[in-house]
């Protein structure tokens, strides 16, 4: 299977979710989808091309909440990141760790720092904040101003 | 002279991050594993948003202190990507020399590590003083045993003096010998065979599912090696053996380790030797918007860097991910059903750090019963030990 062959397949099996495609380069290409299409897309990609899930990436974009899924085929050395944009309001999305356990702790490092809800997640306790930490504060939104080292400390965190 | 008690622990400054593992045990069987982790979260993402590229770049040698130069080579290649840009031909050598002089001197590290665990404390003591070769080496092309500070993005800060050359290669040449006798005393040991073999096994299917990375995933058969699938660097530039093994066993585990250490001998020699004329630094002086990835071999497996640059000379978000993050996870499939005295060297087999095993916390199912990690040691040795009985070793 060639590149072509597989931006090909993608396009054919996903065009209507499908909202963007960026080819960054020979291998790189960015696609942007519908929030509602990550699940079928990235486990297409990850069980039937063969794919190994690199690692997610989220980011606080001030108009939505951004994440971007990495996924290379290494036979073609090609990395396939799937962009779906949140409402940065009410962010939520499907679950992927219960497609494949690859996904489960970013999942839950993504639901803590940036306060992005993950619907079925099978585990979604906290990853890497301790439990002090006080609810509803994401550390790696914009809007995050707690860098007051006095009231951290006053926490107890 | 009066004395100076320094008091260390329980943080063990040889290894990295601790992280807590609570083990559920039926009698001797290990029947659920849980990780903690973020007892040393630097929240180094959010760092990085406030400091240049080039200040990052510092930063992120920072976060690992055995494969302190993977995270900058993953971070300059994906500064790199935004642009794209390729960095000059010598510049690329010498990545590679720093990063696999970095993959001998972890590899042995682990090994010295896997030997105390089991009780081998001669096979530590040897890796150890090999390693210190390396460190040499690496002193005399950079100038730091370790924390090299040779990459910034668009080439390389430091250039590689002539003249060095034969003093580094004499290093390098001169573990050979004893790394044999090493691979020979650990694949011939009937003892380790009987402790290792068959014994925390990682499918091939598992580590597909985990997405596990490095050595672990070679072990099990899984020839996923980022030097060979997206070469970067010098690593297509000459010939060497990607390790692969089919059992995903302990044992296995340490033979595609020790295996790999002569590769990167191969590839550190090949490119000290025909290390290329020409420039050093490709001067980068501004970067467009837009998104970089990069992603290297490290010693434990692959290193991941997200960066999204707005234009500015700092990144907007940068995202890091260490192979750790990736293989400790698998342990839900390695050491569940496993002899509680073979925990410690299970969890060490991803080679992920000594802190774990020092804060391993273990509960039988009904209730309080708790071990700590020296405890959890001892039973490791008393096993080698009744095997050595066993088959008569002395």
């Amino acid at each position: 299977m060639t590149r072509d062959d597989v931006l090909k397949e993608l396009r054919e099996r996903f065009g209507p979710d499908t909202i963007d495609v960026f080819d960054k380069s020979p291998k790189r290409v960015y696609i942007e989808i519908r929030p509602d299409a990550l699940v079928k897309m990235g486990t297409y990609i990850f069980r039937n091309l063969g794919a190994r899930f690199h690692i997610a990436t989220a980011v606080d974009t001030r108009d939505h909440l951004e994440i971007l899924y990495h996924f290379i085929i290494e036979d073609i050395n090609l990395l396939i990141s799937l962009r779906v944009k949140l409402d940065r309001d009410h962010p939520a999305i499907d679950t992927l760790a219960n497609s494949f356990p690859a996904a489960n702790w970013i999942e839950r490092e993504m639901g803590e720092l940036l306060g992005i809800e993950f619907r079925g997640h099978p585990d979604p306790r906290r990853l890497v904040l301790p439990e002090q930490w006080p609810e509803r504060v994401y550390p790696l939104r914009r809007d995050y101003t707690e860098w007051d080292k006095e009231a951290i400390r006053d926490r107890g965190v | 002279m009066a004395k100076t008690i320094l008091p260390i622990g329980p943080y063990h400054p040889l290894q990295e991050e601790p992280e807590f593992f609570t083990l559920t045990l039926d009698g001797e069987t290990v029947v659920d594993v849980d990780v903690r982790l973020g007892y040393n979260h630097r929240g180094i993402e959010k760092l990085s948003e406030r400091k240049t590229f080039d200040q990052s770049t510092f930063l992120v040698e920072r976060i690992c202190g055995i494969c302190s130069t993977s995270h900058p080579f993953a971070f300059c290649q994906a500064v790199e990507d935004v642009i794209p840009l390729e960095v000059p031909l010598r510049a690329k050598y010498i990545r590679t020399i720093i990063a696999e002089g970095e993959r001998i001197h972890s590899h042995l590290l682990w090994l010295g590590l896997a030997g105390h665990f089991l009780g081998y404390n001669t096979v530590y003591m040897w890796a150890w003083k090999l390693r210190e070769e390396i460190l040499d080496a690496m002193e005399i092309l950079s100038g730091n045993r370790n924390n090299y500070a040779m990459f910034k993005p668009g080439g390389v800060r430091r250039d590689i003096k002539p003249e060095d050359i034969p003093a580094v290669l004499k290093k390098v040449d001169s573990i050979v010998p004893t790394l044999e006798m090493l691979k020979n005393a650990v694949i011939d040991d009937p003892v380790l065979h009987a402790r290792l073999k068959g014994v925390g096994i990682l499918s091939r299917q598992k580590s597909i599912d985990y997405s596990a990375l490095g050595p672990t995933s070679r072990a099990s058969g899984v020839a996923r090696d980022v030097r060979k699938d997206s070469p970067y660097g010098a690593y297509d530039q000459m010939e060497w053996t990607m390790i692969v093994t089919q059992n995903g066993d302990v044992f296995d585990k340490a033979v595609v380790r020790i295996l790999e250490t002569f590769e990167s001998v191969n590839i550190m020699k090949y490119c000290l030797e025909h290390l290329p004329p020409g420039e050093i630094d490709a001067h980068i002086t501004s970067l467009p918007p837009g998104e970089g990835i990069g992603h290297i071999e490290a010693p434990r497996g692959e290193t991941f860097h997200y960066v999204l640059s707005d234009g500015t000379n700092r990144p907007a978000r940068h995202k890091v991910r260490a192979p750790s993050f990736m293989n400790i996870p698998t342990f839900k499939a390695t050491v569940v059903g496993q002899e509680l005295s073979d925990a410690t060297i299970i969890l060490a087999s991803v080679d992920p750090c000594y802190c774990c095993t020092e804060r391993v916390a273990v509960r039988d199912t009904k209730g309080e019963k708790l071990f700590n990690g020296k405890e959890l040691l001892r039973l490791s040795w008393a096993k080698t030990e009744r095997i050595k009985k066993e088959l008569g070793v002395p």
